[in-house]
């Protein structure tokens, strides 16, 4: 018996509104979540991550007053000016002021990564989970369609796809979630696997409840934190293939201010103004980490024997 | 009057050369009100008769009755009001993200039962559970306490019928004693009909009256608990069982061994 | 705690095998301290002695930090705790290392978790008796042979090949006992290992580790939550109860216990032979945490 210490609760700093008994099912949702919450705030690095992430929605949303100067005003005058008190983080070679580039450029950051997200994530969930619940035909059929994505490189199959859609912001987050939801679809199908054949799916069956009320009722929720936690890790890889388009010009076109194509534009002036590329380089790189972290983070929280 | 009827019950897994037959010709009849317990090694099949009968498994041979009724194959929302289980683990039987009440709550919406909230202070009072434990996730609760939520659970729609595996067996002695009269309690009062699993032959003769001894997917013999407690059992292997239950005997143990050399081998697989 | 005065004579005749005084064990948690153990003392000489209890009673702890096989969070404190003359509080990994396995065996409840898999389960039985004997790779293939034909594996030379896939729960238990024992320890600690076995499966595990004690003079301690195989099973049994041992008795004494908890646990045990309607619960009470 390994178990004795979850017999005697040990110690804990008393919350008043954990430790008295739930009276309805949501207050007992509420304890839950917090109980999570208070778990990943112990986690240093974790919430350095949230915190990037909170404050690149901040600067997304309150671009216009964060933002120095109009992103797309050109001045040619003040082409490749290295950063100063007035142009933070300098100039382009337009002369636009990078800083409020890199400001706006959140915006559309984000706008990818929740745009692929939102597509992604239910999309792989419920063929995941059909398909594991169902088995037989329906999974074949649908595992086999998985491994043809799942052959290809991530980054060639999003390229052939941008390359038939077209290049375009709109384009390339299609692209992406094309290519993302196999691998949430398998892990999904994983989970249901064997959550299926498990007695409280049983129960459930015993009780008269349909196949759809158990994929939706008792096995989504149980695959949900998994999907979640691998979303999340996903999202730096999301930002990255984006700038990756986007550095080779499928992605946004000009003049957004993408990261990824305002790296690839500063390429030719590399070497006499670091800062072109530096910039939005740092912004990709801090970023994606910052997400990783928060999903290492959440991943304690929600799937904590994978750790 | 028979509340359960299994007539050459068979069933059959894997597919070519994987094929093993878990049931061969299964029969036995259960009495309303009777407690009927099956008891075997791992292996006998004895679950498998329960998951047949609840509706887990659908591509059984042979006749269910339940009732005096013929049931079919598919689960019936029907046969679900009728019969209902009780699973061995009590960590693995109840929804890790549900709380006790959403767990009792979904039957009733299923069926379309008004009343939930009487009902469910109802049934956790039966099977004596604190109020205040309604709104517990399972992480919350003790063994003995998830085991009476799996109860409560199986009691809600008011079936005539539990079938019980191995309802105590992860539990220790002093809340096996707890579940098992919970369970001897809610049958003197509502009349219900139990068919027990366990390898227990200790927990088989505290509540039952006859039982049915399993070996390799077959019916040993019907016997009544006194006989088998008397040295009365027909085959020699339901005495054995009963002796290796009883306490641990050098010579018993040899008795065994010879009788494993003359039989079949220990080694599966290859 | 008192022990029957017959069964303490026993112990009494040489040095007892394993002694621990006020053993003490704790978890360090992230939220506090959880005692474990809280004060056990007992002696084992060459006979085989139960520890029984419910879960969270601290019955398998006593057994890992015989062996020291607590996790680091453990706290492990005693007056006395030693194996002969050898204190197991202050010996070094290397004398643990060397200890256990040739002195000190331990056989857990599942084979499956215990065996590696990728290795057959011969060349595992070998590895052990090689791990403390300098021998060449036959002799200790030899030997493990003949461990197999003790522990009434009928045809050795088959099963040394085998994977621990391919064989049953009480198969894989037998090949547990031989690994074991085949490096002739003086102490064996068995945490449950027959309560994922059949009956019958159970009676012929019991009777080689029954032979294995009598044959070679080990000290076993045998750590069960079942109180009617560890009557006829064992010697003495110590009843365990929140990290605290509430009596000592001979195993033939154990109806005639005396702690209100030890009286409990037996009352609601089911009887074979007797039936009732009811059966009495344990009503718990909170003097039984204190010292006894």
């Amino acid at each position: 018996m390994s178990a004795q210490a979850s017999e005697v609760p040990a110690k804990r700093k008393k919350v008043a509104f954990l430790d008295r008994e739930a009276t309805s099912v949501t207050e007992a949702f509420l304890q839950r979540l917090l109980v999570g919450v208070h778990t990943f705030l112990s986690n240093g690095l974790a919430v350095a991550g949230l915190s990037i992430i909170l404050l690149l929605i901040a600067v997304a949303a309150f671009a216009p007053w964060i933002a120095t100067h109009d992103p797309n005003l050109q001045n040619l005058s003040m082409a490749l000016k290295p950063p100063s008190s007035v142009n933070w983080f300098g100039t382009d070679e337009y002369g636009r002021d990078i800083f409020s580039r890199i400001v706006y450029g959140s915006r559309v950051t984000l706008y990818i990564v929740t745009l692929v997200t939102i597509t992604v994530g239910p999309i792989g969930l419920i063929v995941g989970t059909v398909s594991g619940y169902y088995g037989g035909t329906v999974d074949m059929i649908v595992m086999r369609i998985t491994d043809l994505f799942l052959a290809f490189p991530g980054l060639i199959l999003t390229l052939t796809f941008v390359a038939i859609l077209g290049p375009g912001l709109e384009q390339a987050v299609l692209a992406i979630a094309l290519t993302g939801w196999p691998a949430i679809a398998r892990l999904a199908r994983a989970e249901t696997m064997t959550i299926r054949s498990s007695d409280y799916i049983a129960a459930a069956r015993l009780q008269g409840a349909s196949s759809l009320r158990i994929i939706f009722g008792s096995i989504i929720p149980v695959c949900m934190s998994s999907v979640i936690v691998r979303l999340t890790l996903g999202m730096a890889s999301v930002i990255l293939t984006a700038a990756g388009l986007g550095f080779l010009g499928l992605g946004a076109q000009p003049p957004t201010p993408e990261w990824g194509a305002m790296t690839s534009a500063g390429r030719e002036y590399m070497l006499d103004s670091w800062w072109l590329v530096t910039a939005p380089g740092v912004a990709i790189m801090v970023v994606s980490l910052a997400f990783n972290l928060f999903g290492d983070g959440l991943r304690d929280v929600l799937d904590p024997k994978s750790k | 009057m028979t509340a359960i009827s299994v007539k050459n019950l068979s069933i059959v897994f894997g597919e070519d050369e994987n094929e093993t037959k878990v049931l061969d010709a299964v029969s036995f009849d259960v009495e309303k009100g009777e407690v009927f317990g099956l008891v075997g090694e791992s292996g006998s099949g004895k679950s498998t008769v329960l998951r047949c009968i609840a509706g887990l498994y659908t591509h059984w041979t042979g006749e269910i009755l339940i009732d005096g009724q013929p049931v079919g194959a598919q689960l019936t929302k029907e046969r679900c009001r009728k019969i209902q289980m009780v699973f061995q683990d009590p960590y693995g039987s109840l929804h890790p993200k549900h709380t006790v009440q959403t767990t009792l709550a979904a039957p009733l919406r299923i069926h379309g039962i008004g009343d939930s909230d009487r009902r469910i202070t109802e049934v956790l009072r039966d099977v004596g559970l604190a109020p205040h434990l309604r709104f517990r996730y399972p992480h919350q609760l003790s063994g003995g306490q998830r085991q009476r939520v799996a109860i409560a659970r199986a009691l809600i729609l008011r079936p005539f019928i539990l079938l019980l595996d191995e309802p105590t067996s992860a539990l220790d002695v002093s809340v096996q004693a707890e579940v098992l009269n919970v369970l001897s309690d809610i049958r003197d009062r509502e009349g219900l009909t139990y068919l027990l699993v366990s390898h227990d032959l200790a927990v088989i003769g505290h509540m039952c009256r006859r039982l049915a001894v399993m070996q390799q997917g077959l019916i040993e013999e019907v016997v009544d608990y006194a006989d088998l407690s008397g040295s009365r059992a027909q085959k020699a292997y339901s005495r054995m069982l009963f002796d290796a239950s009883h306490h641990y005997d050098r010579s018993m143990a040899n008795d065994i061994t010879a009788a494993r050399q003359a039989g079949g081998g220990t080694v599966h697989g290859a | 705690m008192s022990s029957t005065p017959r069964a303490s004579d026993a112990a009494a005749v040489q040095m007892p095998l394993i002694e621990a005084r006020d053993l003490r064990v704790a978890f360090q948690m992230q939220r506090g301290v959880f005692q474990a153990i809280r004060g056990v003392s007992f002696s084992l000489g060459q006979e085989k002695l139960a520890i029984v209890g419910e879960s969270g009673s601290g019955k398998s702890t006593v057994g890992r930090a015989i062996m020291r096989l607590n996790p680091p969070s453990a706290i492990v404190t005693a007056e006395r705790l030693a194996f002969k003359d050898v204190d197991l509080l202050s010996a070094s990994r290397k004398e643990l290392r060397r200890l256990r396995g040739r002195h000190i065996s331990m056989i857990m409840q599942d084979p499956k978790y215990s065996l590696n898999p990728v290795a057959t389960v011969g060349e595992q039985i070998a590895e052990a008796y090689r791990t403390h004997h300098k021998v060449s790779n036959r002799e200790a293939r030899e030997r493990a042979l003949t461990m197999l034909e003790a522990v009434q594996i009928r045809s050795p030379k088959r099963v040394y090949d085998l994977y621990p896939h391919q064989v049953s729960g009480g198969m894989g238990q037998r090949i547990m006992i031989a690994m074991m024992l085949i490096s002739d320890p003086e102490v064996l600690i068995a945490d449950e290992p027959t309560s994922a076995l059949d009956v019958t499966v159970r009676l012929q595990i019991l009777a080689i580790l029954d032979d294995m004690v009598k044959e070679r003079g080990l000290g076993m301690i045998f750590i069960s939550h079942d109180l009617n195989l560890v009557r006829s099973f064992c010697d003495r049994v110590i009843i365990m109860y929140a990290g605290r041992i509430v009596e000592t008795v001979a195993a033939a004494d154990l109806d005639n216990v005396q702690h209100p908890y030890s009286r409990g646990l037996l009352n609601s045990l089911p009887r074979l032979d007797q039936k009732r309607d009811r059966l009495p619960v344990i009503q718990r009470d909170d003097s039984w945490l204190e010292a006894v």
